[in-house]
């Protein structure tokens, strides 16, 4: 008998008497202001929220906000950077990024996550290589819990993804809050309409 | 096998009064930020009551779910394992990576390698393993085992920290700086992350519709574990599964709230199929839940999603570490778990706590771990495994209590005798309560020869 089907025999002899899946109520939330309460919940994570008005184009507020970068890998048409991400050959290549440049394909207002997968990244290593990433996000794809965002299911057909709220952040040692732990030092969130 | 020995291994951290005033204020202000979090959602009890149900659901019907997770992760591209035990799991693994030649192992922390001792498995066949959380690198670098399932490392100051670093990442031993000591980790496991043959990640759920691996993580290194080298390996133990995708909405909900009171991970990440060009392998682990499951009072701390609420808000884990269990799982639930591994090991352990119930009042999927523990009392008292000194003093203390001629005699006699007592009768090793109190003065009647001195009169007084 293999190891797996003496696992499963094993269980089906244990398992106690059937109980019921439950249905999950909707949980329906309206938030007055979306965009508001997205910022906000952000910035309780750690994330900073830019809004384009204060630059003259999307181009010249990731320098602004990045004046010592020398490396910008950008995975999205509107900012051409100056590491072409479709030359990667491997993941490792990244290690020098200083800033990555990324578009969510929504954000949760709950939590100030946004939702990335592998197609976003082109090559995922870019959200966790990069020293700070930039999130596109445009201002009307927002859903208001993690609940609608899991009843969402195609999305999670993807082969990898992730829902990321604010930076990398540990507080292993004595509880002091340390925001870029092993992965991206901040994480700028950017309405820009897509 | 040796009994473990919770009163006595707690002794040491008792001793060092800086650590346990600040483990017992650092996990008592997770307690409130939890419970800040929850009470701010009107749904929380519901959550509870649901995440509850799911499990048991999934519990219930378990061989199915892991069956429909083993066709999807497959169909995914994905290769699945099947562990009996601890020894199987740590040999596939070693398998693996020796089928590509990988030398270097990068991981994030997961409570089932530490349950299966992987580490020290695969280095002893020459595998270098590199833990990238911070906690438990440094638990690691220490030598130590994990003394939190979320915060492996919370029993330690920034001193230790420093002491520990200093030795083995050659920082600079005077510097206690936080700040210091964490990009000092960050910049020496970078190297590592860019060149290891493979990965490995636990897992927080597993999703049998999609053969989804999620992985709840604050510090990115569970992804960089993944998306760097050509191999990975997640190990995951057969009761993480769920049945649908939007189940995972009802716990991601409450995961973090409960372990950290913030509202989610900084990373919530599902891994459902390799990168082309690389390789995605899973273990299913049993070692020991398909039995627990059998076991009528004790399988519902299969529901446990490790968030380590219990363990947060427990008095004698707040005043004892995790360390002074001896056992992978300490706290509350490590007290109900770790019996299942070995009853006469860790005998000890149901009665480090005061059956306050505070654990399963903040469990977020409700398991009733108070009561569990006073049923492992009783099975360890029916299978003779009290230690002596306890199965004596309960004997008398029975024989006593039973009689109310011989609890008369003996409530008179503590009153003048404990006073009469030489110390080193009372505070002793025999007497295992002394130890860290001291008696408090008796009164000078016992409360029967107060009443019968003033009750009032038959017929007269108020009734």
């Amino acid at each position: 008998m293999t190891s797996r089907d003496e696992i499963l025999a094993r269980v089906r002899r244990n398992q106690p008497a059937p109980q019921p899946l439950p249905s999950l109520p909707a949980f329906e939330r309206q938030a007055k202001a979306p965009l508001a309460s997205f910022k906000a919940n952000l910035l309780r994570m750690g994330g900073k929220f830019v809004e384009l008005s204060a630059f003259v184009d999307i181009n010249t507020a990731i320098i602004d906000l990045f004046p010592k970068a020398k490396v910008i890998c950008s995975a999205v048409p509107e900012i051409p950077g100056n590491r072409p991400i479709g030359k990667v050959r491997a993941p490792a290549d990244l290690d020098d990024v200083d800033v990555g440049v990324v578009r969510a394909v929504y954000g949760v207002v709950e939590t100030g996550s946004v939702w990335l997968t592998g197609a976003e990244f082109k090559v995922e290593a870019l959200g966790f290589l990069a020293q700070h990433l930039v999130v596109l996000l445009d201002p009307t794809r927002l859903v208001a819990t993690m609940h609608d965002a899991y009843r969402r299911r195609a999305d999670f057909s993807a082969p990898y993804g992730v829902f990321m709220t604010g930076p990398t952040a540990t507080a292993d040692i004595e509880g002091v809050l340390i925001h870029g732990a092993q992965g991206i030092r901040s994480l700028t969130v950017i309405p820009v309409a897509a | 096998m040796k009994r473990i020995d919770h009163a006595e291994g707690s002794s040491t951290f008792i001793k060092a009064k800086d650590h346990i005033d600040f483990h017992d204020k650092r996990l008592w202000d997770l307690r409130k930020k939890r419970d800040r979090e929850s009470e701010a959602m009107p749904e929380w009890e519901e959550l509870r009551s649901l995440a509850s149900a799911i499990k048991e659901h999934t519990l219930t019907h378990l061989a199915d779910y892991l069956e429909e997770f083993e066709r999807n992760a497959t169909k995914n591209g994905a290769t699945v394992h099947w562990a009996r035990d601890a020894a199987e799991h740590n040999a596939i693994v070693h398998t693996i990576l020796e089928s590509k030649s990988a030398r270097t192992l990068v991981k994030s922390k997961s409570m089932l390698t530490d349950e299966c001792d992987m580490r020290r498995f695969l280095e002893q066949r020459g595998i270098k393993v590199i833990e990238t959380d911070l906690g438990e690198r440094i638990q690691q670098l220490d030598d130590e085992p994990p003394s939190h399932i979320v915060l492996p490392a919370v029993h330690k100051l920034r001193t230790d920290v420093a002491r520990v670093f200093a030795d083995t990442l050659g920082t600079d031993p005077a510097n206690h700086d936080v700040h210091y000591l964490a990009e000092s980790q960050r910049m020496t496991t970078r190297p590592d992350f860019l060149t290891a043959d493979a990965g490995m990640t636990g897992a927080n759920f597993a999703v049998a519709e999609t053969g989804s691996v999620v992985v709840c993580t604050n510090e990115g290194n569970a992804d960089l574990s993944v998306h760097l080298p050509k191999l990975y390996i997640a190990s995951i133990g057969i009761e993480k599964m769920l049945p649908r995708i939007e189940h995972l909405g009802v716990f991601i909900r409450m995961l973090s709230r409960s372990a950290l009171g913030s509202p989610i991970t900084q990373l919530t990440s599902h891994f459902r199929a390799p990168r082309p060009g690389t390789e995605m392998h899973i273990v299913l682990v049993d070692n020991g839940r398909a039995e627990r499951l059998g076991m009528e009072d004790f399988w519902y701390s299969l529901k446990c999603i490790r968030c380590g609420a219990c363990m947060n808000t427990c008095p004698v884990y707040r005043r004892s570490g995790g360390l002074s269990y001896g056992a992978t799982y300490s706290g509350p639930i490590g007290v109900i778990i770790d019996p299942t591994f070995n009853l006469r090991k860790y005998s000890a352990l149901p009665f480090a706590s005061t059956l306050n119930g505070s654990c399963t009042s903040v469990c977020p999927v409700k398991i009733n771990i108070h009561e569990q523990i006073y049923k492992w009392r009783e099975v360890i008292a029916l299978r003779n495994q009290l230690p002596m000194a306890k199965r004596e003093a309960m004997r008398m203390a029975g024989k006593v209590l039973a009689s109310p001629r011989l609890y008369r005699a003996a409530a008179g006699a503590a009153g003048t005798g404990v006073e009469h007592l030489p110390r080193f009768m009372m505070y002793s090793r025999l007497n295992a309560w002394g130890k860290q109190r001291e008696v408090p003065k008796a009164p000078p009647a016992t409360f029967r020869q107060w009443y019968l001195a003033n009750r009032p009169k038959k017929g007269k007084g108020p009734r």
